[in-house]
This record gives structure tokens, C-alpha cells and sequence, in this order.
């Protein structure tokens, strides 16, 4: 019954081969993404050169938008600073493989909780910053993480998938949002609150330029040091406490991380909780910090985008801070970029390249001739 | 019936995997209109052989007729095209689809247009000829156990099977579901098709099986005997019999007080069937009590019970600490120690650090666990030191344990546990899949233990393992625990006839 096969025709004079990698070797995470970022540029070049534009032109224009001076890297570090929390937000749950695709309603509900703060109105006029200020992110927080935490309660109570649920109180917290700056906080009818009193500003550079002039213009706020700071103690959080190995363990292995005593239910509710609250702070500097005020479309989708930057950093903390500033410039840019796609195309396909490097992680490809 | 070519003929089938001979120089043949049982222990070679016949495995030497025809199958379809069909264990539906679309899957035929209303008029008259009845319109998921393995044979008898090979198919029924089982089977041999049963239970072979054949070791101990003149006790003594044992020095001492004490456990295994059912049970210090069965009869569930991963009725008490229903951080406090029966999917998590799988256990207490940190130089350290005492092979504590072999993976988990210095230690099927040299490493780590004063339960399939090792012997079959037996008074055909349901020993 054995039938000769017949000789295979090669379409290719080699052959690739891939064979799974036995070890990881260090470092090799952080050549694979940046190799990964300049080929998701060359295609994104690719891209312009076809659409008739001149990528070399483009590329450098972007540089000089987003990093050429002193005043345009300000403004990009205004922009990263709601990327870094939602970042981080992610990363934290992503690690334990819990899904929150939600932060962007978190954002919101962060940014809400913190303007709620001011527009209630229940703190007399003059009070000063500095309680304005901690009570603002204080509210912040704790808005994200109850926004978050209903999320995580219905996962670890009823298992109800939380890819689908964060997402669709995304949807309840744009809502929400827009209720109460068309209606109860609508300033003349318009769809935004009242600006804020000074007081409920975070500081900005500018904010000194009496003292030193050259900070004039500078509208990086305090949040950047937030989120930076926020950054570190994620990472403290991660990688040196009991807490950071139990969602590492459940992450990597639930049945092991049961067998090891682990409650699941109630890590998965812990850690949505700090993912909410990192996204409702995105929402509370970002109120606080630039825009002064609550208004409808204040966030250009950085929870979603945060969800980039946490896969371009591969859940690292510190890499976030990396990756949110790349992706802060690049938003930055797109204003002057025209047509005004481009850098959401760069981003979509720098997402594409990094997830689809992955694979040079767990296999050793090489290409053999026949 | 002589002159009628034999439905299925190998001969000197001989099939080798690294480290083993699965299957040496291997005859069975089957006869057409019989049921022929192939029994024998976990890793006799039995899988291994219809794995053959089935087109899944390809032999190293040996021939194999069907119908007297030679045949060499490269792929199961290549087997089903000659009218082999197995079913195996676990089935292979999907539940979300009906039961004719289940049966439909991977077939050529319909190429394009699917005509489900007559194809589910084809399926329930094949149905309702064979006795197998099943709503071809029901969902998957909504039949039970028993009703899916019928979809199972449908789907082979569908494609044209007139020789099925079973892999173990009661082990998923309950005893009514058996009984209609063993009705459909006789229904088919009456008709002409051949069947291969594959168990290691004595009653249920002596009772639908024409014939036996009986593996041990990838050898053929008993070629295609007549089962009625066979007896349990012969055949349990055929399938366990008796080896040259490896030897270890157990030194004789009198146990301590009682450690672990069951009284009253039932439990449901996943599929909701009674999987532990009134277990009392006593391990005392400084002893090994073994538990002996065949796979499925509640062991899994009974170490989980114990150490607080499955929820149960009855008490369970660790030196007099109340631990039924509690969480599993619960037992841990106790000193109870877990030797895992999944030693990947549970025992480790594969993609973190040897230092991360080592304290599993212990990053909850000094040293290395500190309020609400990790101390990770004590951690390190402390991983370094039992990497190096329990000789576990890798090129450092942050490697990865996925990188680990079998026996250094085994070796990590016990370092890790035994480190606990528990009053208890469940170890479950601790040597299964290891070398040699492994094996007797888990077995000198063991009797440390026990005289360091451990209370150790031994699950185990393996029974020399046991017989070896432990100082009272238990038998588990179907959820019900038999009385303690002193290890150097057990008659391993008595064993086997209690691990086998034959003989229940009195309960006082």
C-alpha cells in the first residue's frame, strides 16, 4: 500500500526554518522591539512613498514637531503623561493575563471623579491647592478603580468575561461624561463645565516663568512626575512584593498559583482596582494638569492607546515611560502631519510589527539552502 | 469460523520510544463478529499498540492484516478507509456543533452544499438501526456522557468502521450508561463488526469479552485466551505480575500518633459523578501509607480534597486542625505538603525562575517574605541552597523551570516541598514518567521523610512502587477506600482483584 511521493517542486532555492528556542537570551526583548519599530518604519515609509509623499521629509518633520526644542518636547511629555498611566494600567493587568481593554472609561471616570471635586461645589472659594489638589486625585483614583473594579468583581464573583465588559463601560463612561457637561455642568450651554479655579491646576512649568523666564511656554505639568513616579512603584509593585509575584504567578500558571494558596478571585478584583485607579489618575492630571476643565472628546482614545504602549513595552513598567513618549510625540505630530492618518497608520503598524516579533522570541529562525 | 479471514493480524509489532520499548515483538489478532479485550496496567504498551493499528504511531517492525490484506497506514485516514475506527478515552466533539454536524466533520463528502435535514435523516436511521439512539439535531453539550460516546461510535460507524477499537470506554460512564453500553456492543459483534476493548477492569472484561489478551511491560503475557475459562485472580496475576524489584533500605520503626484523619469524605470529580464516596482514612507519623488503584478511581480528587483544592463533604483533619473546605493557604499553614500529580500544568509555573517555582510555598513567611515584600536575596539564596542539595540540573536559579527535564522539574517541586518541613506529605503518582535514576532519588527522598517523622500518602498507580515503599497499603477503586493492609503482608493478586472491583474487603 505504500505509494512512492512524488519529488516535492521548491518554489524558493532556500528554505526557512524555525526551531523553538530553548533559552531567552537576556536582552533579547529589547533588540527584537527596536528592530521591530524601525522595520513598522521603513513599511509606514513605504507607505507615504506611495501615497506620493516624501518619507524622509515626513519622518524628520515629525522628529522636529515632537522632540526639535525645548517648548515641542514639553508638549510631548504633556501628551505622554495620560499614555504613561493608562500604560501602566494595562500593564498591570496584562501581566496576570487579566484583560482590561477598558482604561479609556476609567480615564473618563477619573477625570470626572477629579472635576466632581470642583464642580460640586461643596469646597469654599479660595481653598487652596494643596487640598485641592490631592483630593482632586484622591477622587480620581478612586473613580477608575470602582469603574475598573465592577469589571473585576463580575470576573471573579461570575466569570463574566472582562474583555467585554471593560470595553462596554467604555461606552457608559463617554456617556456619563457627556451627561454632565450638557446638562448639570454646562457652562452657557456649551458642552464643557466652567474652567477651573487656579487653585485646581496642576502646577506647570510656565506657572514659574516670573521666577525663571525661560520656562515661559512650558506647559509640562506635575503629572508627568506623577506618572513617572507612578511608573517606578508599579515596577516596585511587580517585582518585589507579594502581591507583584502573585499576579505574576497567576499569569503565568492559575493552577499553579491556586496549588501555591493564591486566592484568584480576589487578586483579580485587587488588581483591577490599581489598574482603574492608574487610568482614572490618567483622567485626573489630564483635567487638572491641561485641560481645566471637563469636556466632551477630551481624551483622544489614550486608554486605547495606552494598550500599545504596554504591549510595545512588553508589560514593563519602566519601558512604558519609553514607549509613552514615542507614542506622545507621535500624537503631537499628527497635528501638522498631513494627511492627518499618518500617524495613527505608524502606530498601527509599529503595534503589528512589535506583537508580530514576538515569534523571533520563542523561535530561533534560520534560513537554510536547499 | 476458521476459514474466514481474521479481521485484524499483527504480528512481532515491535515499537521503541526513547528510553523504552513500548511494544516488544507484540502479536494480537482479531476475529470477526468478537469482542477481544486487551487489558493490562498504565504503560503496559496496550495504547501504544491500537495507536498502531489506528494509523497514529508507525511501527518499527511487524506486520499488520486487515481482513488479510497487508496493510501500512501512514495516517489514521488511511485506517479509517480500511474500516478501522477508534475512540479514544477523551472524546474528540465539539460541543457547540449537533450531532451530525460532529459526525460530518473532516469527511469529503458533502463537498459544498451541506444538506443537513437529510444527513440527520441518515444519521438517525443509522441510529436507530444500531441501537445507538441520539437526537442527530442535539447539541453536543447538551448530551450526556454516555450519549456522547454513542455520537463517538455513530461518527465511526458513519464513516464505514466495522472494527472499532475502544480505549478504555467505560471509564467515563456511569454503571447504568456501561450496561447500555455493553447492549450496543453485543448488538454490533451480532452483526458482524469486530471490537477491541481496551480497559483494565477485570468484571467489565469477563463480562462483554469473547476473548483477552493481556499486556505487561510491551509484552504479551496472555495471547487471545477464551475469557470463559479465565478467573479475576488469574488474570489480575497476569497483568500486575511480579518483578525484580529495586531495593531500598527501609528501616523498621513503630509510626507516631495519627497525622492526617479522613472520616466521611465524598466528593464529585469535574463531571460531577461521585468520585470519592464515605472515604475513611488514617495516616500517622512516620509512616508511608500507599493508595493503590488504577487511574480515575477518585485518587486525584482525594489529594485534592486534602489539601484544599477541591470542595467535599466529611471531615479531614491535620494534626487535629480542621481542614475540609478551607483554602488551600489553609493546609499549607498545617504542613501539609503537595507533590502534585500534573507537574507542569500544576506543580510549576514554566515560564518564570527557579527562584520564582521555589518559593511558591514559602513567600509568605521570613525569610523571604517580609510584610509586604519579598526579600530577594534571601530568596535567591535559599534557591540556590536547594537547587544545589537536590541536585536539580540548570545553568542557574533564573532559569526558567519550562527548561527543566521530567526528573529535575520532580526534583525542584520536592525540594521545594520538603523544605516545608511538613507534618504531611501527599505525593501523587511522584514518579511517573521518570528515568531510572530519577525514580530512585524520589523514592530515597521519600523515606527520608518518613523517617524524619512525615506522615506521607503515596498515590500511586505503580504498585511495586508501593509495595516498595510503603509500610500499609490502601486500595482506592471507584471512590471507595478498602482496608489497611501492612505492605509486607499484601498478596499482590489480592491487590489487583481489589484495585480491579473484584473483591470488596469487609468494612467492620
Amino acid at each position: 500500500m505504500s505509494a512512492v511521493a512524488p519529488p516535492r517542486r521548491h518554489l524558493l532555492p532556500f528554505a526557512v526554518h524555525a526551531e523553538r528556542r530553548l533559552e531567552t537570551p537576556r536582552g533579547l526583548g529589547l533588540v527584537t522591539t527596536i528592530a521591530a519599530v524601525i522595520v513598522a518604519l521603513l513599511i509606514s515609509a513605504l507607505l507615504i512613498w506611495l501615497i506620493g509623499g516624501d518619507p524622509i521629509s515626513a519622518y524628520a518633520h515629525i522628529v522636529r514637531a515632537s522632540l526639535g526644542s525645548v517648548g515641542v518636547l514639553s508638549d510631548t511629555l504633556v501628551k505622554a503623561t495620560p499614555l504613561i498611566f493608562t500604560g501602566l494600567a494595562c500593564s498591570v493587568a496584562f501581566r496576570m493575563r487579566l484583560w482590561n481593554i477598558g482604561a479609556e472609561g476609567q480615564l473618563m471616570m477619573g477625570a470626572w471623579g477629579a472635576s466632581a471635586i470642583v464642580l460640586v461645589g461643596w469646597l469654599p472659594e479660595g481653598t487652596p491647592a494643596l487640598v485641592y489638589i490631592p483630593l482632586m486625585m484622591v477622587a480620581g483614583m478612586a473613580a477608575g478603580a470602582l469603574w475598573a473594579g465592577i469589571a473585576g468583581w463580575l470576573k471573579a464573583r461570575l466569570n463574566v468575561n472582562e474583555i467585554i465588559t471593560t470595553l462596554m463601560l467604555v461606552y457608559i463612561a463617554v456617556k456619563w461624561v457627556q451627561f454632565w457637561v450638557f446638562g448639570p455642568w454646562s457652562e452657557g450651554g456649551f458642552q464643557m463645565s466652567e474652567r477651573f479655579p487656579r487653585e485646581a491646576w496642576l502646577p506647570r512649568l510656565t506657572d514659574y516663568s516670573d521666577v525663571l523666564p525661560d520656562l515661559g511656554g512650558l506647559t509640562v505639568h506635575l503629572g508627568f512626575v506623577f506618572a513617572v513616579i507612578a511608573a517606578l512603584l508599579v515596577w516596585y509593585l511587580l517585582s518585589r512584593t507579594r502581591k507583584g509575584y502573585e499576579i505574576r504567578l497567576i499569569g503565568d500558571n492559575p493552577r499553579a498559583a491556586r496549588y501555591a494558596g493564591i486566592d484568584i478571585g480576589r487578586t483579580i478584583i485587587l488588581v483591577m482596582l490599581i489598574s482603574g485607579a492608574l487610568a482614572g489618575l490618567a483622567g485626573a492630571t489630564e483635567i487638572s494638569g491641561a485641560v481645566h476643565r471637563l469636556q466632551d472628546n477630551f481624551s483622544p482614545g489614550y486608554g486605547f492607546t495606552g494598550i500599545i504602549v504596554a504591549f510595545l513595552a512588553r508589560f514593563n513598567p519602566i519601558g512604558v515611560v519609553v514607549a509613552a513618549i514615542a507614542f506622545g510625540a507621535l500624537i503631537l505630530a499628527g497635528r501638522e502631519i498631513q494627511p492627518a492618518g499618518i500617524p495613527a497608520m505608524i502606530q498601527g503598524i509599529i503595534l503589528f510589527c512589535v506583537i508580530a516579533s514576538d515569534v523571533f522570541l520563542r523561535y530561533r529562525v534560520r534560513v537554510v539552502r536547499r | 469460523m476458521s476459514d474466514q479471514p481474521l479481521a485484524v493480524e499483527m504480528r512481532g509489532i515491535v515499537k521503541r520510544f526513547p528510553g523504552i520499548v513500548a511494544n516488544d515483538e507484540v502479536d494480537f489478532d482479531l476475529r470477526r463478529g468478537e469482542v477481544h479485550a486487551l487489558l493490562g496496567e498504565n504503560g503496559a504498551g496496550k495504547s501504544t499498540l491500537m495507536n498502531i493499528l489506528a494509523g497514529l504511531y508507525q511501527a518499527d517492525a511487524g506486520a499488520v492484516n486487515v481482513r488479510g490484506q497487508a496493510m501500512a497506514f501512514g495516517s489514521p485516514r488511511d485506517a479509517i478507509e480500511a474500516g478501522l475506527g477508534m475512540i479514544h478515552q477523551h472524546f474528540t466533539l465539539v460541543p457547540s456543533l449537533t450531532v451530525t454536524e460532529n459526525i460530518l466533520l473532516g469527511l469529503r463528502e458533502p463537498r459544498f452544499r451541506l444538506d443537513l435535514a437529510r444527513i440527520d435523516g441518515k444519521v438517525g436511521e443509522l441510529a436507530g438501526q444500531t441501537g445507538l439512539a441520539v437526537d442527530p439535531r442535539a447539541k453536543i453539550w447538551q448530551l450526556s456522557v454516555g450519549e456522547q460516546q454513542r455520537v463517538e461510535i455513530l461518527k465511526m460507524l458513519y464513516r464505514g468502521a466495522t472494527i472499532l477499537i475502544m480505549d478504555e470506554p467505560t471509564a467515563v460512564l456511569a454503571p447504568q450508561e456501561i450496561d447500555e453500553l455493553f447492549g450496543t456492543l453485543r448488538g454490533m459483534t451480532a452483526r458482524g463488526d469486530s471490537i477491541i476493548f481496551i480497559s483494565h477492569k477485570l468484571d467489565e472484561v469477563l463480562s462483554i469479552a469473547d476473548r483477552i489478551t493481556v499486556m505487561r511491560r510491551g509484552k504479551v503475557t496472555a495471547a487471545g485466551v477464551p475469557a470463559a475459562g479465565m478467573t479475576k485472580r488469574e488474570l489480575a496475576q497476569l497483568m500486575v505480575g511480579r518483578e525484580l524489584l529495586e531495593t531500598v533500605d527501609k528501616v523498621v520503626h513503630e509510626p507516631g500518633p495519627p497525622v492526617l484523619q479522613l472520616s466521611g469524605v465524598s466528593a464529585t470529580s469535574d463531571r460531577g459523578l461521585t468520585a470519592l464516596d464515605d472515604v475513611v482514612l488514617q495516616v500517622r507519623s512516620g509512616e508511608i501509607l500507599g493508595l493503590a488503584g488504577v487511574a480515575g478511581n477518585g485518587q486525584s480528587e482525594l489529594a485534592e480534597v486534602i489539601t484544599g483544592l477541591r470542595p467535599c463533604s466529611g471531615s479531614i483533619t491535620v494534626n487535629g486542625r480542621d481542614l475540609a473546605n478551607r483554602p488551600v493557604v489553609e493546609a499549607i499553614d498545617a504542613g501539609v505538603a503537595h507533590i502534585p500529580e500534573d507537574r507542569t500544568g500544576t506543580g510549576s509555573a514554566p515560564n518564570l525562575s527557579l527562584t520564582d517555582n521555589l518559593i511558591m510555598k514559602s513567600y509568605r513567611t521570613a525569610p523571604v517574605g517580609h510584610g509586604w515584600t519579598i526579600d530577594g536575596v534571601v530568596a535567591r539564596r535559599r534557591a540556590e541552597e536547594l537547587k544545589d542539595a537536590y541536585q536539580v540540573a540548570a545553568p542557574s536559579v533564573d532559569t526558567e523551570a519550562r527548561l527543566l527535564s521530567g526528573g529535575n522539574l520532580q526534583r525542584l517541586i520536592l525540594a521545594r516541598e520538603i523544605s516545608s518541613e511538613p507534618g504531611l506529605m501527599v505525593a501523587v503518582q511522584p514518579t511517573r514518567g521518570l528515568d531510572v535514576g530519577a525514580i530512585e532519588t524520589v523514592h530515597r527522598l521519600l523515606l527520608e521523610q518518613r523517617d524524619r517523622g512525615t506522615a506521607i500518602l503515596l498515590i500511586s498507580e505503580d504498585l511495586d512502587e508501593i509495595l516498595m515503599l510503603a509500610d500499609r497499603v490502601v486500595v482506592i477503586y471507584e471512590g471507595h477506600i478498602s482496608e489497611p493492609i501492612a505492605a509486607d503482608e499484601a498478596d499482590i493478586a489480592e491487590l489487583g482483584l481489589l484495585m480491579t472491583g473484584s473483591a470488596r474487603s469487609p468494612r467492620p
